[in-house]
Parts: C-alpha cells; structure tokens; sequence
C-alpha cells in the first residue's frame, strides 16, 4: 500500500552493514512481517500461501526425482519403477509429486474462483491477474509435459493428442508438430525435450510469482468486502495475524494432501499409465489428467478441429480478458446478489465439463458438452457485462471494520480490547 | 458465500432454469446412453468385477504373508511358463512386509533358476544359478518368440498388472472410492474375477477360434488366455495335522485371491511401509493443525474479523 512505509529497524552492526548494501532484509521485513493486510480475510485467502508451498514441495521432490530419473523412450518407465521400489524413499518422493500435481491444481483452481468470487481482477489488480493467468498456463505446459514423463500408455497418446493439435494451424501445422516432436511421431526426442521443459517451466512459474506477489504488494489485498482499507484500523499487520491464518489454512491443506498421498495416490492417475508407452497400440479412450478435463471437453465440442482448439485456449484467455468484461463498480460478489448466482452456476458448468471431458464423446454427452460449452462462453461474454449494467447491487458498508462489527453484532465499540464472545475462527 | 438471501424472484427463478438445463442435460444423455444401436460397440467389461475383501485394502490393511507365499507359488507353477514379472528380484521375495522369506530361502530359491550371463572373458554367454540380485527370469527371450508360442498373443508382464488394470467405476462410485479407498481393491478384484470368470459363451455368441470368452475380460469378450487354474493343479504345503478342515483349499477360488494378492505386493511393494507412514503423518498433522488452530485464535482474539 502505498501509505505503507518501511518500518525496518536495523538493531545490529551486521544488519546495519547489509541494509546500507542490500535491503533484502528490509524488504522481507516490510513484506512479511509488517505488511498490513485487511482483518477480514477468510480462509480462502490462504490459498495463496498454500500454493506457495505447493510449488516448493514440487520442486523439490522434482529435483530428487530427476537425479533418478532417465529421459529416454527406453528407460523412462522402467526407471520411474526403480524409483517406486529400489530408490530409499523413492516411492514417496514420486507419489508426492504425482498427487502434488493435482493437489497443486486443486488450490489453484480454489484461488482463481476466490478471485473471480471477490473480484479480485478489477482495477488496479489488473496486472496482478493477469501475472495469474501467465501462472496458470505455465502451470498447465509444467503438468502435462510431467505427465509424459513415465512413459505410460496415457503418458504416450495424451502426449500425441495433445501436440497434434498444433496441426491445426493452417499451412504451416504439420511442420510445427514434426519441429515439436523432434521427428515424425512423439519418440525419444519428444521426450528428452520435455524433461528439459519440464524441469525449466516450474522455474519460470517461481519467477513470475515473485512478480505476482510484488504487483499484490504494490495494490494490497482485496478482501471479502471488496472495500479498500481506508484507516488503520481496517487493516492488521501480516505478522502474526496472516502468518498464523495461513499455517492453518497450509496444514489443513497437508491433511488432505497426506490422505490421497497415503491412501489413494493412484486415484487421480490412470491405470493405463501403468502400462509401458507403446506406439503400435492405441488405449480405448485417452483422457487427460483431470484438471485439463474441462477444457478438454471444450476442444471437444466443436466440430472441427482448428476451431475446438481456439475454444480451448480462448477459455483461458476468458480469464485474463475478466478485468474489463466485468462492467461492475462493485467488486464482492457478497454485494452483488445476481453476479452471486451466476457465479456459482459458473462454478457448476465447470465441474459439468470436466465430467463431460472424462466421458466418452457420443450420444447425449455430446450434446450437454456443446450445451455447457456455450454457457461458458455466454458466462464471460454476455452475462458478466451486462450484470454490470443490469444489476443493483446491494449497500456496501463503509469501510471494512464497520462491516467487521456488523457482522459481530452491532453497537460494539471499537475494540480496543474487545472480548469476542462469538465465534472467532474464521 | 450464502445463498440464501433472497434477492427477488429472478434469481431463484435463474436458479431453477439451470437445474432445469442440467437435468434435461444428464436425462438425455443417460437416454442416450440406454439405447444404443445393435452395432455399436459394448461397453467392456461386460461384468463388473466382484468385490472382494482383502487383507491390504484401508488405512491399516497389510499383506498376509502365507497369502503372498501361495501366491508366489502360483505364479512359479503356472503363470510363468506364460507370462514374465520382469520388475522383481528374487530379494524382494525376502521384504518382511511381503512374502517374507529369510535370506537363507532367498539365496536357495534363487538359485533354482539359470541365469544367462555375460559375456565373459572369452565373449561367450553363459548360464549361472541365480542370485537375490537377480531379476525374476522372463519365459521367454523377447516379444516374438512369446507371440509365437502363445497363437500371436503377448502374456503381458506381470510386475504391475494389479495397478495397470481399472475398470471404469462410474458416478456416483467414483466419488465414493475416494472414501472407502477402494483403489487398492480394484485391480486385485479384477484378476480375480477374470480367474475365476471363463464360461461358455451365451447362445448366440461367437468366440473365435484361439479364444475364450469371459465377459470380465477389460477389452473384449474373449481373451487369448485359456483358463489357466483348475482345482488342485497347485499343491499348497498344508499344516501337518490331521484335520482336513484347517487345510487351505486347493481350489480356482482360493488359487484365484492368493495370486491376485501376490500381484497386487508386485505392483505395489511398498504398501504396508507407506500406509504405516500415512497413520504417522495423519496422527502428526492433525494434532499439529490443533495446535495451530489455538494458537491462531489466540492472535485473532482481540481483533473481530
């Protein structure tokens, strides 16, 4: 924030020295500890600091992993098996990457829908979500090339469908794809290549989330209000306050991290892809992972070819494009009584792709595909702007601590010390 | 994040359109699904696999070692004239939470085998008894020679048959699976009922000549494989008393489960050490995110938020 001034104080002769030279620790101070962020944050605003984690733990179990790992089209599988059973702990390390990736997914897809809820994307947290967006879709090339890595069957065919969709591009297509796959069909090379891809992206997603949670420093958080912080008061200093909320909120998030990792960490994978990639035969269905299953249910649904994949990027390019669809002055959906229901029916038509996305396409789920298809694009296209121009919202309080006392009953005074006798989580 | 507040009759009327859409949706893909042409393709398996119990399915479950043992044996009297478990050594037969045997059964049972190798000093290849380093040998010494003598199929490996086999669940038990952890079951359940599911094939079936139908079988109606258990083809060593009724059956039933467990410890040696970790984790992170929780309401407790 901008009133935010540093209140870094060197106490020691080596931290003076350093501060005179590299502020780093000033910064970190400012940024983590004395940062004031609004008193009303709730749990879904500790995604952020969950996906944090995410990364970390991603990259480095990644890092061990590819110290075992070979990339080559006939040692890859057998060398992810020696890792499952010959490598001390190798197990745990591979199926704490595996379902770190979907659990990785999952909080992100929890902090996008936290962002569109609140209108996290509206002015002048344009360049923050759009840094999100640029997230997400290296999030997305990181998975997928993973995904190929252990050579299964879906590993192989999701791999094939997936580059030969650049066939597509007109004229120039099929070039792209054989320039893509090193050769004339997905081999080796392909996958030699994406390892080195692989192992690059997730450093390129770390450097652009410094720059995310610079521009989040720059603008401040919004909050479930969507009102600034506008006194002292609004706002309390990260540390302990954030710090605090977010352990819970990442050790929460471990539970459930630990549960599929333990107990199901074959749920979210396909058995096939315990099979050994093999070019000559064809799986009866290939499915994607199933965070791409939504936008994959969308590339199917249109008819032809070039046309599905413009759909499947432009469902993503709905995203960056929100900040100036959205015509509304009100930021919360918690004052915006119609936004509200739509987004949830949004929230609804996703997850009803990605179930149409693991289905075979025929018969009806064709049909409900192309359906809710079009209902995604309505959502972005239609229905956000004109709610902007329809809507009335409802009265927004005005500031953030008087929403807070709202909320606590009325006729409280400003707490100095006041004795919360309500609830006091959340 | 409430619905509740009741904003006028447009938006619960909105609320109800969709629900509307989403059932006309489901109702007309469900339909779609009912009645298929005559042509179009089944859906395989053609049975769902039986549910079984086993001894390694939920948070606590562990391998019966006598279970694996059987199985084991089931495997080096029958499966492996066929099929090859190429990703177990013969130490991992000795894994204590495994089949368990001692070194000393390791080291014996290993060198049961002949093992090629090579070269040596003069470059000739040449045969050894094998070693618990050893990889289990396959059958056969490539892809071909195995088509060859199987009427152009290939025994697939067996090393991780158990987690490469799942039978499509559907909604709602997708959703349930996560719950009841039955993962772990699926692809045992599955061998077991294709072990135990050759028949004859209903009237007006026809199976091609070199196949057999089993309406279990994840890719067709029939398979390459001929029932490959029959009662009383494998000895079990029994206990030494005389009550017959404490003696393991010998039957395709019980050969069925032993194997189908056994493959299940080869695809996934590591089960037991990793759900015992799970229970450590699990007690550690939630008594952790206790006192996380306190701690938390501690700080926030002056501040209404």
């Amino acid at each position: 924030m901008a009133e935010h001034t540093s209140t870094y104080e060197p106490r020691t002769g080596i931290e003076r020295w350093v501060d005179a030279r590299l502020p780093l620790p000033r910064l970190l101070w400012d940024s983590f500890v004395t940062y004031p962020i609004p008193r009303n944050l709730n749990y879904a605003y500790t995604f952020g600091a969950i996906l944090m984690m995410m990364l970390g733990a991603q990259i480095i179990t990644g890092v061990v992993l590819a110290m075992h790992y070979v990339p080559s089209g006939t040692m890859a599988f057998v060398s992810v098996e020696a890792i499952m059973r010959d490598v001390n702990y190798g197990w745990l390390l591979r199926y704490m990457h595996a379902t770190g990736a979907s659990m990785f997914f999952i909080a992100v897809y929890v902090h996008i829908f936290r962002g569109l809820y609140y209108g996290s994307y509206k002015e002048p947290r344009e360049i923050l979500w759009l840094l999100g967006v640029i997230i997400f879709i290296l999030m997305m090339a990181t998975a997928f090339m993973g995904y190929v890595l252990p050579w299964g069957q879906m590993s192989f065919w999701g791999a094939t469908v997936i580059t030969n969709l650049f066939s597509a591009i007109p004229l120039v297509g099929s070039a792209i794809v054989t320039w893509l796959w090193g050769g004339f069909a997905v081999g080796s090379p392909t996958l030699n290549r994406f390892f080195a891809l692989h192992y690059l992206l997730p450093f390129m997603i770390a450097g652009v989330v410094v720059l995310h949670v610079w521009a989040l420093h720059v603008v401040g958080q919004t909050n479930p209000t969507g009102i600034n912080i506008k006194a002292k008061q609004d706002a309390v200093p990260f540390t302990p306050h954030a710090t605090i909320k977010d352990a819970l909120g990442m050790v929460v998030f471990m539970i459930v991290f630990a549960y599929f990792l333990f107990y199901v960490p074959n749920y979210l994978g396909h058995s096939d892809n315990y099979i050994q990639a093999n070019p000559l035969a064809t799986p009866s269905e290939i499915v994607p992972e199933w965070y791409f299953l939504p936008f994959y249910a969308i590339l199917r649904s249109i008819p032809s070819k070039l046309g599905g994949v413009i759909a499947m990027f432009g469902a993503i390019v709905m995203l960056a494009l929100m900040p100036w669809l959205d015509t509304s002055k009100v930021r919360s959906a918690v004052y915006r009584p119609l936004y509200r229901q739509f987004f949830w029916i949004h929230v609804l038509v996703s997850i009803g792709l990605g179930y149409i996305g693991s289905q075979p396409p025929a018969g009806g789920f064709i049909i409900v595909g192309r359906i809710l298809t079009a209902y995604y694009f309505i959502h972005f296209l239609v229905i956000v702007p004109l709610l902007g121009l329809l809507e009335t919202p409802k009265p927004r309080p005005a500031s953030i601590t008087e929403a807070v006392l709202e909320k606590h009953g009325r006729g409280l005074a400003l707490p100095e010390r006041t004795v919360s006798n309500t609830k006091v989580g959340g | 994040m409430r619905f509740k507040n009741a904003e006028g009759q447009m938006s619960g009327m909105l609320c109800r359109l969709t629900a509307a859409l989403f059932a006309v949706g489901m109702a007309s893909s469900a339909a779609c699904a009912a009645d298929q042409p005559a042509n179009a393709t089944p859906h395989y398996p053609l049975k769902e696999p039986h549910e079984l119990s086993w001894s390694f399915s939920g948070p606590f479950g562990s391998f019966d070692k006598q279970q694996l043992q059987r199985g084991f044996k089931i495997y080096h009297d029958v499966c492996s004239n066929c099929h090859s478990l190429n990703l177990v050594a013969f130490r991992n037969l000795g894994d204590q939470d495994g089949l368990g045997f001692s070194a000393e059964q390791v080291k014996s049972l290993a060198a049961e085998y002949k093992i090629q190798d090579g070269p040596n000093d003069q470059g000739d290849m040449f045969e050894r008894p094998g070693r618990p380093s050893d990889h289990l040998p396959a059958p056969f010494p490539n892809e071909q020679a195995a088509r060859s003598a199987n009427g152009g199929a290939l025994p697939p490996d067996l090393s991780l048959l158990a987690k490469a086999r799942g039978p499509e669940r559907g909604f709602p038990w997708f959703v349930f699976d996560v719950f009841t952890q039955y993962e772990e079951s699926a692809g045992p359940d599955y061998i077991y009922s294709l072990l135990t599911g050759f028949q004859d094939p209903p009237a007006g079936v026809q199976v091609r000549e070199g196949l057999h139908y089993n309406p279990y079988f994840i890719a067709s109606d029939a398979l390459a494989m001929p029932p490959p258990l029959a009662d009383g083809a494998v000895d079990f060593p029994q206990n030494g008393d005389d009550d017959k009724t404490n003696d393991v059956p010998q039957t395709v039933d019980q050969y069925a489960r032993d194997v189908s467990a056994f493959l299940m410890w080869a695809a996934e040696p590591h089960l037991v050490e990793r759900k015992r970790m799970g229970l450590t984790v699990m007690v550690f992170l939630i008594v952790f995110a206790g006192l996380v929780g306190y701690t938390k309401r501690r700080v926030w407790a002056n501040t209404p938020h």
